[in-house]
């Protein structure tokens, strides 16, 4: 396996050299711009032979993907912040039509006040569109994530995101293990397609669907995201059989015998890590969940979960707010999963780095301490707080 | 130029049994179109009376491959399915030979998708692009567009006792497309098919992205009964509020000069939309708008005499 320095975006970048897609449709914004520019030079110096389509905006860009999806091509794109705000109304109508198509996201605030930098207002603001989800950790995460996510699209018949942190991990330099062109290409293998515009036998794609049958349809399409569990399941092990790197829904980290769990999604579960290990020299039992994919949440793959069966107190660490006043998405989607758990733990919600601010590992492990207390008052004062804001 | 006998072997391909209002010039257009594109062809449709009354699930008038995204990326879509073409040919997986046409009303062609379609032919995509222009939002419930004309009434550009209708002009999205520099950009109206399908024929066999701009008389819309439809599209051809004219790789050609005087005001008088205007306060309205016409006509053929000047 090549071993190699790549920044998120290159890495992304990469992966989609070696998918090779057939059309991919892409519009530039900070700070996936590089996924776009390294693409259109693979275009330019023929190491793909994708046709590239340089839309006036992400708008278009992701229309375009839609068309050439339902002509039967492999399709791709790459977008961060208001560029898939701006794909929003199309996002919807991707999944409705059940075609294959893989963004490569790039976590930014969404404005106003505008912002370059991470946090995931975007892509959770994006979790009802009928997408699958998943955020990457860095950047050995993103690439191998991109290359299932291909898989993943075209045997659920939906579409599908993967998202790293902006600047932390699309700019950052790491050392990555990338495959081999043709294993990629045996990996992902033909494209399949769920129908073809170009048929003998035409078809309508995206007719008006009255009352009659909108909710069957609907209906069929939640079923597509129960289905496209086992999917995910088995391209991560198929994945992990070939090449040795194990993903999942989730990655549980120490949790056997956790009584505080961090649940944490994208480049903090890494500092969380080293806080955990820091924590448990000191004979904290703490843990990590960290969320990978996020639609179709694994709501019952989570409840199963034995660590979470000794957890007494979930913390759950937030990148964005959902403006409910009831704290952040995970927040929000991890306590009604576990609503009806039997051991049901008690939870409380951090919001933390919005718009990029930096967390730290000494602020991670204040919010553990003060855990510890919550763990044994049983006390709750402040169900959800933040973490290094000026206040 | 195909015969008439040959244009009537595609036309099942658009099948009767659609929703269209008695009398509706747009499914027309898509019938007379069709026609001429034959069975190779994908349609993209936005959103639109057309797409509404066309494809109500489980039924479909389309017996040849068709899709529909959202109301403002019709264009955008269509560069998609090309740009699959396009790979797909590459790789060997498809092999003949396909045309690509969206069809849009004005809505979705003059106003909120006009990003895409300008977007799209500055790539240079191999589509066709036919507005069917019914100057108004009909599947809302006619509401003013921008290619609404002066002084029409619509619900919201409504002739009340203040403000008598929409007070601009159109705007002129042929010469905004001519503008940009497709090979072929035409001006048609279903009154003057054989025109019409020549146009048609010869944008399919243009390299590039080619539009064409087709007057659609809406009996709902314009008020007036649905048996008139092709004498109304003729009289706004013959009245010249529609000039028939094409500009082929910049080179502009007047394809019908009406023989005798028609004035707009017997174009407007036939339907109600403009019923509001008949009366002498308002008949300097109805005298700016044939100035305007008037006006336009004499640039059209300033435009054609001197690209004549270039031919010779
Ligand atoms: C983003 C968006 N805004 C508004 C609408 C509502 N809408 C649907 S069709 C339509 C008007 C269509 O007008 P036009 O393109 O002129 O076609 P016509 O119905 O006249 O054939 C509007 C406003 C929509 N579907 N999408
Ligand atoms: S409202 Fe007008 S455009 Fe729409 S179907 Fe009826 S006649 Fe045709």
């Amino acid at each position: 396996m090549p071993i190699r320095a790549l920044t998120g975006n290159e890495a992304m970048a990469e992966a989609m050299r070696q998918i090779n897609p057939d059309v991919v449709a892409a519009y530039p914004i900070t700070p996936a711009t590089e996924i776009v520019q390294l693409f259109a030079s693979f275009v330019a110096d023929g190491l793909v032979d994708t046709e590239f389509v340089p839309t006036e905006s992400e708008h278009s860009a992701i229309s375009a993907c839609i068309g050439a999806a339902a002509a039967g091509a492999r399709t791709m794109t790459s977008t961060a912040s208001q560029g898939l705000a701006l794909m929003h109304e199309i996002l919807y109508i991707a999944a409705g039509l059940r075609v294959p198509i893989v963004i490569c996201e790039v976590n930014r605030s969404l404005s106003s006040p505008i912002n370059i930098h991470c946090d995931h207002s975007d892509t959770m603001g994006s979790r009802e569109a009928g997408w699958i989800q998943i955020y990457a950790e860095d950047s050995q995460d993103a690439y191998d994530s991109i290359i299932q996510a291909v898989r993943v699209s075209e045997e659920a018949f939906l579409p599908c995101m993967v998202s790293t942190d902006g600047f932390i991990i699309s700019h950052c330099m790491q050392r990555i293990e990338t495959l081999e062109d043709v294993e990629v290409q045996n990996f992902i293998g033909e494209p399949r397609s769920p129908y073809s515009l170009f048929s003998k036998n035409p078809i309508t794609v995206g007719p008006l669907d009255l009352q009659d049958y909108f909710f069957e349809h609907k209906r069929q399409e939640i079923e597509a995201m129960y289905l496209s569990k086992p999917v995910i399941k088995r391209v991560a092990e198929e994945f992990a059989k070939r090449f040795g790197r194990k993903y999942g829904f989730f990655e549980a980290y120490k949790l056997d015998d956790a009584e505080i769990v961090l649940v944490a999604c994208g480049s903090t579960c890494g500092t969380a890590r080293v806080v955990i290990d820091n924590l448990r020299k000191n004979g904290v039992k703490v843990g990590l969940l960290k969320i990978h994919v996020m639609r179709p949440f694994p709501q019952d793959e989570l409840s199963r979960l034995v660590g979470l069966s000794t957890a007494k107190l979930l913390i759950v660490l937030d990148r964005s707010d959902t403006m409910s006043t009831m704290g952040g998405p995970i927040y929000v989607e991890l306590r009604s999963a576990l609503y009806n758990s039997r051991t049901r733990p008690l939870l409380v919600n951090y919001i933390y780095g919005l718009g990029g601010r930096d967390i730290d590992v000494e602020q991670i492990t204040n919010v553990v301490l003060k855990g510890e207390e919550i763990k044994k008052t049983g006390k709750i004062d402040k169900p959800v707080d933040y973490i290094g804001l000026r206040e | 130029m195909p015969s008439l006998k040959e244009l009537s072997k595609n036309a099942g391909l658009f099948t009767g049994g659609h929703r269209a209002c008695g009398g509706c010039g747009g499914t027309i257009i898509i019938n007379q179109t069709i026609c001429v594109a034959g069975k190779n062809t994908v349609f993209v449709l936005p959103t639109g009376c057309m797409e509404v009354v066309t494809t109500i699930y489980p039924y479909t008038a389309w017996n040849i491959p068709y899709m529909h995204v959202a109301f403002e990326n019709a264009a955008a879509v269509i560069s998609g399915v090309e740009a699959a073409y396009k790979a797909l040919t590459r790789k060997g997986k498809i092999k003949d030979k396909w045309n690509f046409i969206a069809i849009g009303g004005d809505g979705g062609t003059y106003d909120i998708g006009i990003q895409a379609l300008s977007g799209a032919i500055e790539r240079w995509h191999r589509f066709l692009y036919i507005c069917y222009d019914n100057e108004a939002y009909m599947n809302t419930g006619i509401q003013r567009s921008s290619a609404t004309p002066r002084g029409a009434h619509t619900t919201t550009s409504p002739a009340g006792t203040v403000i008598p209708g929409k007070p601009q002009f159109r705007k002129n999205l042929t010469e905004i497309i001519a503008a940009h520099g497709a090979p072929y950009v035409a001006q048609a109206s279903p009154s003057h098919w054989a025109d019409f399908t020549r146009k048609v024929e010869k944008a399919l066999n243009t390299d590039g992205p080619t539009f064409i701009n087709v007057l659609s008389p809406c009996p709902l819309g314009w008020r007036f009964p649905p048996d008139m439809t092709i004498e109304i599209a003729r009289l706004a051809v013959e009245s010249k509020f529609w000039p028939l004219y094409e500009v082929e790789n910049g080179k502009y050609k007047i394809n019908h000069r009406p023989r005798k005087e028609v004035t707009v005001k017997e174009w407007m008088k036939l339907q109600g939309r403009f019923r509001h205007l008949f009366t002498p306060a308002n008949q300097k309205i109805i005298d700016e708008i044939q100035a305007e016409v008037d006006k336009e006509w004499e640039k059209l053929s300033r435009f054609a005499s001197l690209s004549q000047g270039e031919a010779d």
